[in-house]
């Protein structure tokens, strides 16, 4: 059972504690857009063998959805960050480049 | 005959004599024992049969390793099976039974097996049971069935109870052996909370059995010194009868208590699940002897070397009194001196060795013991005990040179590191080739999540086994991992050690080298689930290269042992046999639980009652004194109907629609959800959130929505109702409520982060009543207050004011198509306003009225239900809800799904209402049938009943479906085959089958 700080509450908080809610900084597609995209949008997930950059709810805590960046390997936690962003942040990018050289994750890495 | 030699065992209290049953028979032992200790005293060799071919098995082993040992334990509610009687600790009273044979452990018919156990080899069952194919529902599955599983399942509730422990450590220690207990002074030195678990009923593992001396003290004089130093120390907590069940990731880890197994008379739960989170674990769980693969290695009688040791010394107890060792290592020669010394027979030490041992061969020999060095067993005989062993060279096919006759075997064919714990959550393993045997590889330990290791290995858990090793080790482990838990480092103790050295064993995998194949036929690896030396041979020969698939193909290292006698002697065969070395065949993986734990320990408190929280309405006293039967919904209980004296359910039913029809109904509506949205961007967020416009809603209206998931799925529906410009109440369904929140604040701290809503969910802050039927206004002017004539508050608006002496919140909606105010009041309010309304309704004949009348009066008038005519693969649009989709908002949650073409496709299933012919009920979740069949041979299909009743307002039966082009085939008739063998016609017919104009909810 993993443990994840919330960056909220601060709280490291016990997997039971928390929700998964799947893939993160995935940008919605609405109307208008391609069934390509539409696709893309609600079904096609990575599936990585490494880093990962993931959502999470501290639903039996305060309640805030948060982003984990973390290694799906190893389980190694490089950090977590609030949801309201479309990107990691650049010191947890930093932070597993010193780790994980070489690591990729969808457009970034 | 095995027997107690002495009373002067270690562990046991000659002067507390206490009495048993085995199989009826009441025999005695001593407090101390276990019961495989007090069996053997007893000569109660034979204890079991063998899975597959029902051979007569003994005990092997003296611990949680033991494979053949599993008894019923107690009886009626406390009845257990698969209960290792080596790891039991006898009480007086102790009930156990003897497993799988019939009818009697000393005469089972399944014992003809054994005589055909040449058909049945590996994979046997695969092979047989493949054709033809009809014989497997009514031969081979009975058969199987019938013949699988060792133990009975209990047939009575569990009447002991169980809990759960939440702990926090610095260190966890696993195993209070020498190294677990010198680790855990180590760490405790530095001012680290350490807690050390230990899952015998004694500290000090092996050490006292095994000997040598530390601190010039003989090892269970230091052991206890030792524990008097760690128990006065007040960061150090020290439980035994508790073993290490698990490790997780971040340091989880659970163990396992065993409180009253001992001595069923103390109060209290049974079994205690630690459920630990530990910044370092170190695992100092030991190591497990192997046996020797050599021909009649079950025979009752054979056992580990290191297991009869345990039994001479601790329980003064002796498996035979003629005996033979055989060996690979030096190990063994403790168990010879310790028989030597008891006064017993060793006829024999076989070293495989061409070179024999080192110090401990010398002092066996110096007592007169025999040693023949490269000699192995040929072969044990005897059905149900040891009765003669053939001696051969090791280096050959097994040709006798020798026969003897002796009662009991001792074999050692080396010792594998307990690396379970290190293995769980993906500690790598690295092989040794010195000792043979795989230990854990420090450079490849589990990670936490900080990236670095968590888990150390200390002693022989290590790969380290003796005792001059273990103990600097320990030292040095409890020292690491106080360090790697943040804390800061002192001088680290140190302890003299002084301890025969070893010479090193060789390998042996196979006894003889070359044996046969009518002695590998009979060599076991495997002793519980009965595969021998020549079944991983076959697998291996065809084709079974992995490890993984040998084990499934085989059933090597299955069940309750989970191979712990077996899984390197079983690998080390299929590498040999593969020609491969054994590294890279590698081992199967090992899964949590170490050692089989309680269903009730899992389970812990939560059962019955307490299994899970139950929601109750402010009313559900009043309903229950009212003898509401009640329905499940999430996790409330709704009532269900009211039945009165000699009534079936049904016909209250039947009677809470009339009633309501005709007169006035209540019903607790209070478990309906309400969602408070509230902000300046409130009415936006709502549009996006509901396939129609919430904006436009003017305060003091409400509005029927529909809400769909992002794939355009229908969700959950409700009445919105606007109170003021900022803000909203949305309905959920009951089971949605929770759901339908967290979507909410889903998509509003996800993607609409900007917005400025705030939601807040208010279910529980109301009790909420419908008062329902043509007589709901006259009943509510009876308790006086708010005017609610037609005229001043209209269908569909909502309105605050007073009811009687109540603060409410009224809102003119209908689910059931009559005249209908939907009333909340705070909730502590909730049952005297129940009791009020129906005092006064008294004169108008109000009665309660349940979920199932409730959902007869919606389908009469054709309104779905989320989970009848929804199942997540249904759009609003299916359901001819068009009228509730906003054409002119350019996107809603969904909308984009709905453009898709499977959901534009017109082929889909709509909503329809369905009329039987004759009156009847259609079976619920019946297909109406088509012509032709499917790439199954099944019937193919043009429709479904999604809910379906008798409506005694319209005395017949009415349903609804989702049916092909259905809204354009009006008064076509489908056939609806039931389970029940008759095929049901009924009518294609408009859903709203009552109050097509909506006049009665409207006046």
């Amino acid at each position: 059972m993993l443990t994840l700080q919330c960056p909220y509450c601060g709280v490291q908080a016990d997997e039971t504690e928390l929700s998964a809610g799947g893939e993160a900084h995935i940008e919605r597609h609405g109307p208008g857009s391609s069934d390509e995209a539409f696709e893309e949008y609600l079904f096609a997930r990575e599936n990585p063998f490494g880093v990962h950059f993931e959502r999470w709810r501290h639903s039996y805590g305060c309640g805030k959805w948060f982003h984990a960046a973390r290694n799906t390997v190893t389980l190694e936690v490089y950090g977590t960050y609030p949801a309201q962003t479309t990107e990691p942040p650049a010191d947890i990018r930093k932070r597993i480049s010193g780790v994980a050289p070489g690591w990729t994750w969808r457009f970034l890495g | 005959m095995s027997h107690r030699y002495s009373k002067s065992g270690r562990l046991i209290d000659e002067n507390r004599e206490i009495s048993f049953t085995f199989n009826g028979k009441t025999l005695r032992g001593f407090k101390g024992d276990t019961l495989a200790s007090a069996l053997l005293a007893n000569d109660q060799m034979l204890v079991g049969r063998s899975f597959k071919y029902h051979r007569p098995r003994g005990i092997v082993a003296s611990g949680t390793e033991e494979p053949n040992a599993l008894v019923n334990m107690g009886e009626g509610a406390r009845f257990e099976p698969n209960q290792r009687a080596t790891t039991t600790e006898l009480f007086d009273g102790l009930v156990a039974r003897s497993q799988n044979h019939w009818p009697t452990l000393d005469f089972d018919v399944g014992g003809i097996n054994a005589s055909l156990s040449r058909l049945l080899p590996a994979g046997f069952y695969y092979k047989m049971f493949m054709y033809p194919r009809a014989f497997w529902k009514h031969v081979y599955e009975p058969f199987i069935r019938q013949s699988a599983g060792l133990g009975q399942a209990p047939k009575e509730a569990d009447a002991d109870t169980y809990e759960h422990f939440h702990a926090f450590t610095d260190v966890l220690v696993i195993g209070g052996g020498v190294a677990g207990l010198v680790a855990a002074r180590s760490a405790a030195e530095t001012g680290a909370r350490v807690l050390v678990l230990e899952q015998s009923a004694h500290w000090g593992g092996r050490g006292p059995v095994d000997g040598g001396r530390i601190d010039d003290r003989p090892v269970d004089n230091f052991v206890e010194t030792l524990v008097s130093d760690l128990s006065a120390r007040a960061n150090v907590t020290l439980r035994t009868r508790c073993m290490g069940a698990g490790v997780y990731d971040h340091g989880y880890a659970l163990g396992y208590e065993r409180l009253t197994d001992h001595a069923p008379d103390i109060n209290g739960p049974r079994h205690r699940l630690w459920r630990i989170r530990a910044k370092q674990i170190i695992t100092a769980t030991g190591a497990i002897e192997r046996p020797l693969a050599f021909a009649g290695n079950d025979v009752p009688g054979v056992m580990l070397a290191s297991a009869m040791r345990d039994y001479l010394v601790n329980y003064g107890v002796a498996p035979g009194q003629r005996i033979i060792v055989a060996t690979n290592n030096d190990d063994a020669y403790r168990t010879a001196i310790e028989l030597k010394k008891a006064g017993l027979d060793v006829l024999r030490i076989l070293d495989a060795r061409e070179t024999g041992g080192g110090a401990l061969m010398n002092q066996a020999r110096q007592l007169g013991i025999r040693i023949d060095c490269g000699r192995a067993i040929a072969k044990v005989s005897g059905g149900k005990r040891v009765r003669k062993v053939q001696i051969c060279a090791q280096i050959g096919a097994g040709g006798a040179l020798e026969e003897v006759g002796c009662d009991a075997v001792a074999m050692s064919g080396g010792w594998s590191p307990a690396v379970h714990l290190w293995s769980h959550c993906g500690g790598k393993l690295l092989w040794d080739d010195t000792h043979a045997h795989f230990r854990p590889d420090p450079e490849r330990p589990l990670i936490g999540a900080d990236g670095k290791g968590f888990v150390l290995p200390a002693g022989s858990a290590n790969g380290i086994l003796s005792l001059d090793g273990i103990v600097p080790d320990a030292i040095q482990t409890g020292r690491e991992a106080a360090k790697a838990a943040g804390f800061r480092l002192r001088k680290a103790p140190e302890f003299a050690v002084v301890q025969n050295s070893e010479a090193p064993l060789e390998p042996v995998w196979l006894m003889p080298q070359e044996a046969r194949v009518g002695l590998r036929t009979k060599a076991w690896l495997d002793f519980q689930n009965d595969v021998k030396v020549s079944d991983v041979q076959l697998a291996a020969q065809e084709g079974y290269e992995s490890v993984e698939h040998t084990k499934r193909y085989t059933t090597l290292g299955m069940a309750t042992d989970q191979g712990k006698l077996s899984n390197i002697n079983g690998l080390a065969t299929l590498a040999n046999a593969l020609g491969a070395p054994i590294p890279a065949v590698g081992t199967t993986t090992f899964r949590p639980p170490y050692a089989p734990i309680s269903m009730g320990a899992i389970a812990g408190e939560a059962r019955g009652s307490v299994f899970q929280p139950l929601r109750r309405t402010p009313m559900h006293e009043w309903h229950r004194q009212h003898n509401a039967e009640w329905e499940p919904v999430g996790h409330w209980r709704r009532p269900y109907a009211y039945p009165r004296t000699g009534e079936t359910t049904h016909d209250a039913v039947m009677r809470e629609v009339s009633n309501t029809r005709q007169k006035v109904g209540l019903l607790d509506a209070s478990t309906l959800g309400k969602i408070l949205v509230k902000g300046p961007d409130a009415g936006k967020f709502l549009d996006m959130l509901y396939t129609n416009m919430m904006s436009t809603l003017k305060p003091g209206k409400c509005r029927y929505g529909l809400m769909c998931s992002e794939n355009g799925f229908l969700i959950d529906d409700g009445v919105v109702a606007r109170i003021d410009d900022d803000t909203f109440l949305c309905h959920t369904t009951t089971g949605g409520a929770d759901r339908i929140h967290a979507h909410m604040e889903e998509w509003l701290q996800t993607e609409w982060w900007d917005w400025k809503v705030y939601t807040a969910n208010l279910t529980e802050q109301f009790a909420q009543i419908a008062v329902v039927g043509p007589k709901a206004r006259e009943l509510l002017d009876k308790m006086g207050g708010m005017d609610l004539s037609a005229d001043s508050f209209k269908f569909m608006e909502w309105q605050d004011g007073q009811i009687g002496d109540f603060t409410a919140r009224v809102f003119r909606i209908s689910f059931s198509g009559e005249l209908s105010f939907e009333i909340a009041v705070p909730a502590s309010q909730g049952l005297a306003f129940w009791s009020e309304l129906m005092k006064a309704g008294q004169g108008l004949g109000v009665m309660p009225y349940g979920t199932e009348a409730l959902h007869i009066m919606r389908a009469e008038k054709g309104f779905i239900m989320i989970g009848d005519e929804t199942d997540g693969t249904v759009i609003p649009q299916d359901l001819g809800l068009n009228w509730a989709i906003s054409k002119k908002k350019e996107d809603y949650l969904g909308k984009r799904a709905q453009q898709r073409d499977h959901m534009t496709d017109p082929t889909r299933w709509k909503l329809v209402g369905l009329e039987t012919l004759d009156g009847s009920v259609l079976p619920d979740g019946a297909y109406a049938v088509a012509e032709g069949t499917n790439a199954n041979g099944q019937r193919n299909t043009q429709g479904r009943v999604t809910s379906t009743y008798h409506s005694p307002t319209l005395s017949k039966g009415i349903a609804m479906g989702l049916v092909l082009h259905g809204p354009d085939r009006m008064d076509e008739v489908l056939e609806f085959p039931g389970t029940d063998g008759k095929t049901y016609q009924a009518r294609i017919v408009d859903p709203v089958f009552y109050d097509k104009d909506g006049e009665k909810q409207n006046v």
